[in-house]
């Protein structure tokens, strides 16, 4: 029987196998922010206890780090913890991309940009949007601050080998569809928990044929569904994209490496736990109306009623409630006070670009505050290159420094209570964008619409629609 | 940790599912760089009001769920953010177990790192212990080491635990201090893979 490409790179990884034990996994590679690391390196500390390696281990400053002044951190709990960070760096010996790093940004966004994700590792990170880097062809999840420790210590994780799930998207994606709608899709039909105990290899010609940036967008959504990690095999686009980045092996070495990364891809007779088959045509540009990704529509649809029996009747109320809607009404009648265009699942080069062409001249709505916040500095470097910051700022958009900023709020960048807001991050729930906050999960380019538009449209309806595809 | 064999307690009931780490501890709690204290956070945004009051419709706010150290809910618990918060916060409040028909991956592996007990059972099981919990005087017993849960009333489940869990729950151990015992094993590892290299 063969094997699938998530067996393949389990089986390399394992340092011990035995009778009642999880397996015991080598961890390849470790990536640091300031939350959720700061009691790991203090359990250290108190245990006497060193970083194994230091050289797989990589740390940035994203979550609390402001977008507008960065060196102004108001929130002296905030900067307590940024400078924690800091001195553990220093005292572990670990490499660090803070403030005044040309390679700051979002842990999920420099780590491929660096190319210190590579195909075939095991990859971890105190963050459940970790499962990003299987974009790559690697085994990515996110783990506790205890795992943090565990991993800073050994190197190493004690896991049991997770189910397999092989989904399949074929087809094409018709104009104006993005990876964000392929994967909120997904979501809205299977559940916020389908993937639960699974690692799933996105398969099949809708992900064959996107870039790496939108394969890194559903990577980042797996969590979503309940899959700790989701991968996609390697291929000419991943090596492409890999080539000649700062820590990517070089010269004859990367041609070697090419060729493992090959070996990877499943095998033809692999077998999985579970598998679905999608057809790509069918998916709709996408909208959360409600509290999990999982409550999300196609655009041209609507509102869920309690008659159709579709969401418990319960958690159909209270996410009505908290969202200010009413049941069966069209998801183009939203109003959208906030556009957030960021966060590590939609806040790449790609992404920018994308909502940068649904402006077309235009300018963002009377009433709305939309503003674009660069996954890294990079990003943010190579759009002002490209002119994309002059296409936002001219437009009425905030142009900002590079962070998690919006996505979850922990920083000064928030919406107001009963305010909606257009986001292109990963998480709708209760409170994320601020306290009473009202989340609506879209691409980029709905979101970029949004704003120009003062709510949700079909951008199918746009002749530039067609030209972003 | 502290080593959890058979455990009593009464029980709160959290009727709700895919109850997220983002509603159990609050981001802007998150900042704290110490282990302790998140207790008064839990699920902050739910239990009180803007002005800081106690919501009195919130389950864990009314006078059933009080001096209660079992929580019960609905399925895929914990879903969404790695926060190990969670369960700090969970446990800082007073509860020792969880008891839900599913939980998300990653707030499993954490509760079990932090000494608590995440325990399954069927929907059906769960319903049947939401609906006699709010009784006053209704207690439970966890046996961990037999993997069974009970009532004084007839009511007996058992659940499922990985062996290694449950030893590491029922001795209390330290984790690091077992995995660096195959110190040599990981070292024999890192010189025969690409992990001799550094990156």
């Amino acid at each position: 029987m063969g094997k699938s490409i998530i067996e393949k790179i389990w089986d390399q990884h394992i340092v011990n196998e035995e009778e009642n034990k999880p397996d015991l996994l080598y961890i390849d590679l470790q990536y640091i922010h300031e939350v959720t690391s700061p009691q790991a390196f203090e359990g250290l500390r108190l245990k006497g206890r060193t970083v194994r390696r230091p050289d797989r281990t990589f740390a940035t400053m994203d979550h609390n780090v402001p977008t507008v002044n960065r060196y102004f951190i108001e929130d002296d709990i905030a900067r307590k913890q940024l400078d924690a960070l800091d001195q553990n760096c220093k005292e572990f010996g670990i490499r660090l991309a803070d403030l005044d790093s040309p390679e700051q940004g979002i842990v999920h966004v420099i780590g491929p940009e660096l190319g210190l994700t590579q195909p075939g590792m095991t990859i971890v990170c105190g963050d459940s949007h970790t499962s990003t880097h299987g974009a790559f062809g690697s085994i990515a999840f996110g783990i506790g601050t205890s795992e943090v420790e565990h991993v800073l210590a050994t190197q190493t994780l004690w896991q049991t080998k997770p189910k397999t799930l092989k989904l399949e998207v074929n087809g094409q994606l018709g104009h104006g569809v993005k990876a964000k709608d392929v994967i909120l899709y997904v979501i809205a039909k299977f559940g916020v928990d389908f993937g639960t105990g699974h690692i799933i290899e996105y398969c099949g010609e809708v992900f064959r044929d996107m870039s790496m940036e939108e394969r890194m967008t559903v990577c980042n959504m797996s969590i979503e569904g309940g899959a700790r990690a989701g991968l996609v095999a390697p291929d000419e686009t991943t090596f492409s994209y890999l080539k000649g980045r700062k820590y990517v092996p070089k010269g004859e070495e990367f041609e070697r490496c090419v060729q493992d990364w090959k070996s990877l891809s499943s095998d033809q007779d692999a077998v999985y736990d579970q598998e679905i088959i999608l057809d790509g045509s069918l998916i709709s540009p996408m909208v959360s109306w409600g509290t999990n990704p999982g409550m999300a529509s196609g655009v041209d649809g609507k509102v869920p009623t309690f008659a159709e029996e579709i969401i418990d009747s319960k958690e159909l109320d209270r996410a009505l409630a908290y969202m200010g809607l009413k049941e069966g009404m069209a998801i183009t009648d939203i109003p959208v006070q906030h556009v957030f265009i960021g966060s590590c699942t939609n806040s790449r080069i790609e992404d920018l670009r994308q909502a940068a062409e649904m402006i077309d001249g235009q300018e963002v709505h009377k009433g709305v505050r939309a503003m674009v916040v660069p996954g890294s500095q990079r990003v943010k470097r190579q759009a002002e290159e490209e002119g994309l910051d002059e296409i936002f700022k001219s437009a009425g958009f905030e142009w900002r420094e590079s962070g998690c900023s919006m996505c979850l709020s922990m920083n000064p960048d928030a919406v107001p209570s009963g305010e909606h807001c257009a986001s292109t991050s990963n998480r709708n729930f209760e409170g994320r964008q601020g306290a009473g906050a009202r989340t609506h999960l879209v691409s980029p380019a709905m979101a970029a619409a949004a704003a120009i538009h003062g709510k949700f449209v079909d951008i199918r309806k746009f002749k530039q629609a067609e030209q972003v595809h | 940790m502290e080593p959890i064999t058979l455990y009593k307690g009464r029980a709160a009931v959290l009727d709700r599912n895919n109850v997220d780490t983002d509603q159990i501890i609050p981001k802007q709690f998150l900042k704290r760089i110490e282990r302790s204290g998140f207790g008064e956070f839990l699920f902050y945004n739910w239990r009180f009001d803007e002005e800081g009051k106690k919501r009195p419709d919130f389950e864990l706010n009314q006078p059933q769920n009080q001096n209660t150290s079992i929580l019960i809910a609905g399925e895929n618990f914990g879903c969404g953010s790695s926060r190990e918060h969670a369960p700090w916060s969970l446990k800082d409040y007073g509860f020792d177990i969880v008891i839900a028909p599913s939980y998300a991956d990653i707030f499993k592996s954490n509760c079990m790192k932090n000494g608590m007990v995440p325990v399954a059972l069927t929907p059906s099981e769960v319903k049947h212990l939401m609906e006699a919990a709010s009784a006053p005087d209704y207690e439970l017993t966890i046996d961990l080491p037999n993997q069974t849960l009970r009532d004084d009333q007839g009511f007996e489940a058992s659940f499922e635990i990985h062996p290694y869990w449950k030893e590491m729950l029922v001795k209390g151990w330290d984790e690091i201090s077992i995995t660096l015992q195959y110190d040599k094993a990981i070292s024999a590892f890192e010189s025969r893979t690409k992990a001799a290299s550094t990156i």
